[in-house]
């Protein structure tokens, strides 16, 4: 049995909106599995309607063995969540909303303090701990919310961009607390990402995601592997793209705002015969596939990591204006 | 053990927020206290009602208007909940529904019964100074008052509860201020008596539940009241009773 398994798994918004479609997906238990994908590829709300928090279209999925739809209160029992927008009371210290939710999910008292301490370390909110929320920089909201999320260790955790606006420090720090829980605690966890190298790094498989159907699902290596091929991206204005198709380890010409992505076979051998082949060119690059270029060989679309749905930073900053 | 603590983590969230809003405190009992003064004081200056000053029979009306308004008002302002998305974190944890509305629900009444506890303590020092006769304090009435004016509290934060789960927005807030509170409140006999109404008005008087809780105030009070107090707990109760029953409906159906 999969500790995740969605059977058909369809979200319309209205009549025309098709958010999720038919997605059909299993995680095994104690991965760490990535769910990619460009915005609007319906990764948010495919995590809404895994944990419980908005009804499918159709389909349904399990959880730990229950039916999202039948059980949603053991789902809800088996399950966490980090979501993406702020989800925190303001008014309410940060050491208040982390208690708040060790009563919400039952912990133990000495437990959930233990707990709280930890996760103020780990997201080095410590200090700020008696404040209210509503002081908070947008960046420390975010941690706080991840803090909240790690606290009470569920079976499963979803996390939605979980390090979405922080600096490389405090990811690296959040990438290793999220390993640790993986492998001590046997915990599955679920992260929706825009953030290639994190996927990379933390990921034991991923879906790739577009229109709400997932493209490719493997492991990141394998991913990179199956692109079969080095990458050239050359900056130019105008491609003899004809001349280039006629050479046969050129497997996939792709183009990328200004730039043309080829997936070369041996690239550095055969860098001389691309470039008669091309015509001028501004500038050449040459590089082993990244998950970058996997996911814009599927999805035909760059990640655009300063643009995430929802607008998370913007969405911080009306809160401050709000009330 | 786990809904308990869940509803003590709800309640326990609204007492804070109630204990940082201040000015959603003091905006809320200024209205009843300029009422109880200016309106009570000065109509009471030429009216009495049956050899009672008018001041003393606007009182428990007072109480009525400062439950009616906050209570519904702290229902509704769930829909705030949803727009800063903190009800996704209560609605994904593992608490039943029910256990969710109960824990509003406390925290609304706790809000609404410090309010009345103010409040009454106005009355109280109004009539330990002489300066209005007429009510009648004792651990008694005022325990009764505040019995009568929980049960209402219920039913009546439900209804702000049930509005506020179909919201989408603040938006709406006026709305609800002119369609349903003021009705309600102007409707319900607190600021009249209720024995010789226009026939239009009567029937409409008499089919608000919060005539009856006023009524049940004035027996606790004032010593005198149109019907048997009996009757006034009852309809009361079974207000209540249906529109916690709506709301945990409306609950278990809400969208986000």
């Amino acid at each position: 049995m999969h500790i995740i398994e969605t059977k058909n798994l369809t979200k319309k918004y209205g009549k025309e909106v098709l958010a999720v479609d038919n997605l059909n997906l299993e995680v095994k238990e104690g991965e760490i599995f990535g769910l990619l994908g460009p915005n609007g590829a319906g990764k948010t709300t495919t995590l809404m309607m895994l944990t419980t928090l908005r009804p499918p279209t159709s389909g349904t999925a399990k959880i730990n063995g229950f039916d999202i739809i039948k059980e949603p209160h053991k789902v809800r029992k088996s399950i966490g969540i980090v979501f993406q927008d702020p989800s925190s009371d303001e008014i309410l210290t940060g050491y208040e909303n982390l208690k708040l939710h060790g009563l919400l999910y039952d912990m133990p008292k000495e437990l959930m303090e233990k707990r709280i301490s930890e996760v103020l370390k780990l997201v080095d909110l410590e200090k700020r701990k008696n404040d209210v929320v509503k002081k908070y920089s947008g960046g420390m909201r975010r941690r706080l919310e991840l803090a909240r999320g790690l606290m009470h260790r569920p079976k499963i955790l979803f996390m939605d961009e979980p390090t979405l606006g922080l600096d490389p420090q405090s990811r690296e720090h959040i990438w290793k607390y999220i390993e640790k829980l993986a492998k001590e605690n046997k915990m599955t966890i679920i992260i929706t990402t825009h953030y290639m190298d994190e996927a990379d790094k933390l990921c034991d498989r991923l879906a790739i995601i577009d229109a709400g159907k997932i493209v490719v699902l493997n492991s990141p290596k394998e991913l990179k592997k199956e692109l079969g091929g080095d990458v050239i991206k050359i900056k130019t204005k105008k491609l003899n793209a004809n001349a280039l198709k006629k050479l046969k380890y050129v497997k996939k010409i792709q183009k990328s705002g200004g730039e043309y992505c080829l997936t070369v076979k041996d690239a550095s051998t055969h860098l001389q015969e691309i470039l008669k082949g091309t015509g001028k060119i501004d500038s050449v690059e040459i590089h082993s596939p990244t998950l970058d270029d996997v996911f814009l060989h599927y999805t035909g679309k760059a990640i655009r990591e300063d643009s995430p749905e929802g607008g998370w930073a913007q969405k911080a900053m009306n809160m401050k204006t709000k009330k | 053990m786990g809904e308990l603590k869940g509803i003590y983590a709800l309640w326990y969230r609204e007492f804070k927020v109630f204990q940082r809003e201040k000015s959603r405190v003091i905006a809320s009992i200024i209205s009843p206290i300029l009422w109880f003064l200016v309106i009570g004081g000065g109509i009471g200056s030429f009216v009495s009602l049956n050899g009672l000053n008018y001041q003393a029979f606007i009182f428990p009306g007072v109480l009525m208007q400062a439950a009616l308004f906050s209570s519904v008002f702290f229902g509704v302002y769930i829909v705030w909940d949803k727009k800063i998305d903190f009800l996704k974190e209560v609605l994904v944890a593992p608490l039943s529904r029910t256990s969710i509305f109960i824990g509003k629900i406390l925290g609304g009444a706790t809000d609404t019964l410090i309010q009345i506890v103010i409040l009454l303590a106005v009355g109280y020092a109004f009539t330990a100074s002489g300066m209005l006769i007429g009510l009648n304090f004792s651990l008694f009435s005022v325990l009764l008052s505040m019995a009568i004016l929980f049960i209402a509290i219920v039913g009546l934060v439900s209804i702000g509860l049930i509005i506020g789960s179909q919201m989408e927005s603040p938006e709406g807030f006026q709305l609800i201020m002119s369609f349903l509170v003021f009705p309600l409140f102007f409707l319900s006999g607190a600021l009249f008596p209720i024995n010789n109404l226009p026939a239009w008005m009567a029937p409409i008087v008499f089919v608000n539940p919060v005539t009856y809780a006023v009524d049940g105030l004035r027996w606790a009070l004032l010593g005198s009241s149109t019907f048997p107090l009996i009757l006034d707990i009852a309809v009361i109760s079974v207000f209540s009773i249906i529109m916690v029953g709506i709301g945990t409906y409306a609950f278990k159906k809400m969208k986000l």
